[in-house]
């Protein structure tokens, strides 16, 4: 076979290959420099100025699992965006949500769904939820040399594992350290906060609502503590995004709905501003 | 060594296109149908894991009857011709047309450079649109020549004789129940004209649903959900006006809901 026949409008050589099913596999041998980890950067002094994204919680619950998201993207002390997206579905049953650098975590969602999806046509079946987990890994890992020059990206991995019937979280570090988490999860600068409204109102009966309006009491927190968490903006009509993973697959809560949950929460804040109380005992 | 024998380039593309539609014919024959809401895929496939039919892009589904290895060399190719280019580009810059000439090129090179063997594959590459205006369906013999098809096609080995039987008895805005079994009835017929019986495990039956809320409008159709199709209300009134004159096939299974339940 001829080896350079690019300009033959005939599939290159490459891909009649066999080889991996594999999408970034396949790019790292055919076109390297299309791979978002093989970018070179110049050497610079102190951090780059881009737009960060900051919290976002999931929790599960009998049945699948909630993954949401606040709204808010900041560069230094400036709101860049005020209705930016960081929650995206992966495939059919799993979503990711994404802190860190916004231009590089929307291009690494990009290329994981992508990456899931080239799988699941070339071999007509789906990975495992664990292997979502370990390829989404691999991806953070790449990006290890920019995230050590102030553009990390820390996602939040949820879904459903149709082999074990149950919603499962999988965090990240920046070195593409995974580990699976239980109950509830967060990530990105609010996670300390929305961690501790969670690990007060989780339990483990808690019903697809209550889930979900968990998520939000949490983001709520988190934006009341964190300067770079973006509470409910009535004004502008702008809600934080909230997905479902069940075993009927993935969903986005509509905007009435999360619009509701907002309220309703925001609503009760306006007579109790720290929210739902735990038992003391 | 003796000096070769001089062959005509005629002769030798014959020769080629001989042996690459023996080929073909050696499998099973497969048709593609529109229907009211979308493309239908039908082939008779005894296996559950080795496909005929798959997608390749959001919109777009690939059929082949033939050499299975090299069908799926292509089908790879094409997953990732256009996952590359979607990657690089945007999702809607993937397109039924554009992969059709992809194909078409890559067929055609092989099928008349002298150093390989051709390709004993015939492909479909589908794409549903928004209406059934903005369908497409081509169909890609082995020596890389380009079909732009409407309606119905058919490939494979009994191709002609499916094809004309099809052309007869399609209509637009079909119900999907009703192009399913127009399709098996088309199938279950041999080159001697007599027919057999096609159970429904053994065939492969896909859909690229433009009502499809996702994005990834390929879906598969099998178990209970393709017995309730073959099965559904007008079955007995199709294969009646089927074997009977064409024109007594328009209303009396009109009012089938099968179309809906995929």
């Amino acid at each position: 076979m001829e080896a350079n026949s690019r300009g033959t409008g005939r599939l290159p050589a490459a891909f009649l290959t066999p080889g991996s099913s594999s999408f970034m596999d396949f790019l790292a041998e055919h076109q390297p420099e299309m791979l978002p980890g093989n970018r070179q950067l110049p050497p610079t002094q102190g951090v780059i100025e881009a737009p960060h994204g900051t919290t976002i919680v999931s929790v599960t619950f009998p049945g699948g699992v909630v993954l949401a998201g606040d709204r808010r993207a900041t560069m230094g002390n400036v709101i860049a965006q005020r209705d930016i997206e960081k929650v995206f579905p992966a495939d059919e049953y799993s979503a990711v949500g994404i802190a860190g650098t916004a231009g590089l975590a929307v291009e690494m969602v990009k290329l994981f769904q992508l990456e899931l999806e080239h799988f699941e046509k070339v071999e007509g079946a789906q990975l495992s939820l664990e292997g979502k987990a370990n390829r989404l890994s691999t991806m953070i890992r790449s990006n290890l040399g920019m995230a050590m020059q102030g553009l990390a990206v820390v996602p939040l991995f949820a879904g459903f594992d149709v082999d074990r019937a149950k919603g499962r979280i999988f965090s990240y570090d920046v070195t593409g350290g995974r580990s699976e988490e239980h109950g509830y999860a967060a990530t990105g600068s609010g996670s300390v906060f929305a961690r501790g409204a969670m690990k007060k109102l989780y339990r483990d009966d808690l019903t697809e609502d209550q889930a979900t309006t968990l998520v939000v009491q949490a983001l709520y927190d988190a934006a009341d503590d964190d300067s770079a968490t973006g509470g409910p903006d009535m004004a502008r009509r702008i809600f934080p995004i909230v997905t479902v993973i069940t075993e009927d697959g993935f969903r986005r809560l509509s905007e009435e709905e999360s619009s509701a949950i907002a309220r309703s929460i925001l609503e009760r804040r306006l007579e109790q501003p720290d929210g739902p109380r735990a038992a003391l005992l | 060594m003796s000096t070769p024998f001089y062959v005509s380039p005629q002769q030798a593309m014959a020769d080629r296109a001989e042996y690459a539609r023996k080929g073909i014919a050696r499998g099973r024959s497969l048709v593609v149908l529109q229907y009211a809401d979308g493309i239908v895929f039908v082939g008779e496939n005894p296996s559950r894991a080795l496909h005929k039919f798959s997608e390749i892009y959001d919109r777009i589904g690939f059929a082949a009857a033939g050499k299975y290895n090299e069908y799926e060399n292509l089908r790879i190719g094409g997953v990732r011709y256009a996952d590359l280019r979607g990657y690089t580009y945007d999702r809607d810059d993937v397109t039924a047309r554009g992969l059709a000439n992809v194909y078409a090129q890559t067929l055609g090179t092989i099928f008349s450079s002298a150093g390989e063997k051709p390709y004993e594959v015939e492909l479909v590459v589908a794409e549903v649109g928004e209406s059934a205006e903005g369908d497409q369906i081509y169909r890609l013999p082995h020596d890389g020549s380009i079909v732009d098809e409407h309606g119905s096609v058919a490939v494979g080995g009994n191709a002609e004789q499916i094809s004309t039987f099809l052309d007869q008895r399609h209509q637009d805005g079909m119900t999907l129940s009703e192009a399913l079994k127009l399709a098996v009835q088309a199938l279950s017929r041999d080159t001697n004209g007599s027919e057999r019986e096609i159970p429904a495990e053994r065939l492969e039956v896909a859909v690229l649903d433009r009502t499809r809320p996702q994005q990834r409008k390929f879906k598969r159709i099998a178990g209970r959900q393709l017995e309730r199709l073959l099965t559904a209300e007008g079955a007995a009134e199709v294969s009646k006006a089927a074997s009977e004159a064409v024109s007594d096939d328009t209303s009396s299974d009109s009012d089938s809901d099968g179309g809906s339940e995929a």
